[in-house]
């Protein structure tokens, strides 16, 4: 307003004393008359007729809306709510959860033949381990199941596109890097590699042992001192970005009608159906019946009936387990076993070392649990470390702990890439393990006890990469009754109530 | 209240589906729709059925690519893996050579060819042009059984991707030249597959139109293949371009 005075003001001085001082009065007259149009509005009384036929307009359309066939009603409804009812109700937004739903769709026979929502949590995925994860694929495990469910799905991200790509939408790119996995063996883990590697042969990955000097040529700027053995992946590893994987399976699931929530699960509502054995022993089975969903920030919750409830929330779901009252039950029945996953704090570091290796860097995992991968071509690296058993970090925050870098990760570092002995640590950030602290392998299939109750969870650290294959395999399960493709039985939660663990007899 | 639903949920997506659109092109600035297109989608939208049967098209498109890459199962049971190479990469409108002759088999323009290769069952194949064809992964099966292959380009091949280099690893002991040049699905994270090809001498990576950073790229390439002739033409101006660019990002903070 100073400004448009001003103005006036310049232009009144300079027309000056030359010009008719009428003149120079109208001038200022105009300037100010534009100035109030813009500036005051309107005079008060078109104003109630706008306002009138404003209110007219919008009754108009809200009584349109009223008509039969439209989904308006008197009440004030939240948007955001979950439907009232759905068939599957899929715990957890994560991957697994993203990946369940897309293949329930992709298997279903007839449209919208299964109606499936997905509840998740936190909408800017801050927390999730999905996002946090480090992204790797692997096929080097001991476990035939876990090299199976790793082949499988990267013959899935390989052809992702076939997959995942929705009418109208760019394509996904994963932007993946194949660059091997390298695990360094010393003379104790080496047998164990060795038979590790029969194994992955005979499942079909590409796996190449290397003895030191092998590695050395291959790698020269690594330290084989103490290694006696290395495996390198040749083909269908490396790492990817899991973002993009995340919201590829969900872009595609929304497309094919699965329904989307924010929210919470508080609790379950279920019957408890009491049965005699053959033993004579009485054993609970539960069935849920309504999910409890919480809306964030708010007491307002839907309970949503449904069908089929799966446990995907990861590092969350021994709580979730425990709102059907798993693991609750008395001292030594079936009813005690609890659900044996609980979340771990796992730290990633990025630095920066300009030095280091190049375009080959393979994600190299030490003897000593050390791992480093390649981020970028600018010099950075990731890198971190499972702590011991003992020395587990806080998990109710997310805060990283920069002394264990110096002192856990950075010697080992130094001593396996002498490239690194000179380094900065850019950032650094925390995530949550779903770790079983039982056998520390995936849980997948039906909860003896709770007969609507699937479990995919306790992937420990391998939920990203065998992702796509589990959701399969959930899938199958839930809509033809079995495994198909992969057998996966051998990951269900019998093992746990048996306690016949499932170990991985890897070398980290 | 089916039907309600039915509705709501038409709406939801309908509205969704034009966001992302809206989106799209406000951060691309692309060019609207053309008439057929924004047709299409409209009726996409509306109908089901229409959707699905567009829905079929990339997999119509991908038809010519699946029958061109079909296994030679049927040929390797009969006449061996090297006729079964041999005719695979003549059907592809390609030209290979066998180890220990110096004339080339080749397609001509309408794909036809000269039958003789049948009578060299024994001779592995040594070199294979496949340049400007369909290979993808899946052909890949055809020519992993062979031994002594030493060549192979792949110039202008629209299926080759990162999957496919990091396939190459079969031939670890034996590819000394490799072309890949104008492979427009080719990115940083396949050429790092290219390390266990340990005897490669001979690389060309001229115009890939995915690479990021070509200058870089192509000195990363040249470390992680110390014995090997790394060629990138093509990248001229870009290279200067992209050096400038980054020289004045790494000196910004």
């Amino acid at each position: 307003m100073s400004t448009w005075r001003g103005f006036c003001m310049t232009a009144r001085t300079a027309q000056g004393f030359h010009v008719y001082s009428k003149c120079i009065y109208k001038h200022t007259q105009l300037c100010t008359l534009g100035f109030r149009k813009i500036n005051t509005g309107r005079p008060v009384q078109s104003d109630f007729f706008k306002d009138l036929e404003n209110q007219f307009k919008a009754f108009r359309e809200k009584a349109s809306e009223a008509m039969p066939g439209s989904d308006w009603t008197p009440f004030e409804i939240n948007r955001s709510l979950p439907p009232e009812r759905a068939d599957i109700v899929i715990v957890g937004g994560g991957v697994i959860g993203w990946s369940i739903a897309y293949w329930l769709k992709q298997k279903e026979r007839i449209r919208e033949g299964v109606r499936v929502l997905v509840v998740e949590r936190d909408p800017t995925y801050a927390q999730a381990s999905t996002v946090l994860s480090a992204g790797g694929i692997r096929q080097q495990f001991s476990l035939p199941e876990n090299i199976y469910l790793s082949l499988a799905s990267a013959d899935f991200l390989r052809n992702i596109n076939e997959h995942l790509s929705v009418l109208n939408e760019e394509p996904v790119d994963l932007q993946f890097n194949h660059s091997g996995y390298l695990l360094l063996a010393n003379e104790n883990v080496a047998h164990i590699m060795e038979e590790n590697h029969k194994t992955q042969r005979y499942a079909g990955a590409k796996v190449a042992l290397l003895s030191p000097t092998q590695l050395k040529e291959k790698f020269p700027w690594i330290n084989t001192d103490g290694v006696v053995l290395a495996s390198h992946g040749l083909e269908n590893e490396g790492w990817f970005d899991p973002w993009t994987l995340l919201n590829a399976f969900r872009r595609k699931a929304i497309s094919m009608g699965v329904y989307q929530c924010f929210g919470e699960v508080t609790g379950f509502r279920y019957t408890t159906n009491p049965m005699t054995n053959t033993d004579g022993d009485k054993v609970e089975f539960q069935r849920i019946k309504y999910v409890n969903v919480q809306m964030p920030n708010s007491l307002e919750y839907q309970p949503v009936e449904c069908a089929i409830v799966v446990n995907a929330a990861g590092a969350n779901s021994g709580k979730v387990a425990e709102m059907v009252g798993i693991g609750l039950g008395p001292k030594d029945s079936m009813a005690s076993v609890s659900l044996p996953v609980e979340p771990r704090k796992r730290f990633i570091y990025v630095v920066h070392c300009p030095d280091g290796p190049g375009l080959d860097t393979p994600f190299i995992i030490d003897y000593s649990g050390m791992y480093i991968r390649r981020e970028g071509l600018g010099g950075n690296y990731i890198t971190g470390m499972s702590p011991e058993e003992g020395e587990e970090p806080d998990t109710n925050n997310l805060e990283v702990d920069q002394e264990f870098f110096q002192d856990k990760i950075w010697p080992h570092l130094a001593k396996r890439v002498p490239a690194f002995e000179c380094l900065k640590v850019k950032s650094a950030w925390a995530g949550f393990y779903d770790y079983n602290t039982f056998d520390q392998n995936a849980i997948v299939g039906i909860h003896p006890l709770v007969n609507n109750m699937f479990l995919a969870t306790g992937f420990s650290g391998h939920g990203l990469q065998h992702s796509p294959a589990v959701g399969r395999a959930i899938a199958e399960l839930i809509l033809d009754g079995g495994f198909r493709t992969l057998d996966l039985s051998a990951l269900g939660f019998q093992r746990i109530i048996k306690q016949e663990p499932v170990l991985e007899r890897n070398i980290v | 209240m089916a039907s309600s639903l039915t509705l709501m949920r038409r709406s939801c997506r309908f509205v969704s589906i034009f966001a992302t659109t809206s989106r799209q092109s406000s951060s691309k600035t692309l060019a609207p729709p053309s008439l057929q297109t924004g047709l299409l989608l409209f009726l996409s939208q509306r109908f089901h059925d229409v959707e699905t049967v567009l829905s079929w098209i990339p997999w119509l498109k991908n038809r010519v690519v699946r029958q061109k890459n079909v296994f030679y199962g049927y040929t390797q049971k009969n006449f061996g893996d090297n006729i079964a190479t041999a005719f695979y990469v003549l059907s592809l409108k390609g030209g290979f050579r066998f180890a220990g002759q110096s004339e080339w088999f080749r397609s001509d323009k309408r794909g036809k060819f000269n039958w003789d290769f049948m009578n060299h069952r024994d001779s592995p194949v040594e070199e294979v042009d496949v340049s400007n064809t369909l290979i993808n992964y899946t052909g890949l099966d055809n020519l992993v059984k062979q031994k002594c292959l030493r060549t192979l380009s792949l110039s202008g091949c629209t299926q080759v991707d990162d999957w496919f280099l990091s396939r190459l690893h079969v031939f670890q002991d034996t590819l000394e030249e490799l072309d890949i040049s104008h492979c427009p699905q080719i990115t940083e994270g396949g050429l790092a597959a290219l390390k266990n090809l340990r005897v490669l001498r001979r690389l060309d990576v001229s115009q890939l139109p995915r690479i990021q950073n070509p200058g870089l790229v192509v000195i990363l390439l040249e470390e992680m293949l110390p014995q090997c002739q790394v060629t990138a033409a093509g990248f001229d101006h870009c290279l200067m371009d992209r050096h400038t660019q980054s020289d004045s990002q790494a000196q910004a903070p």
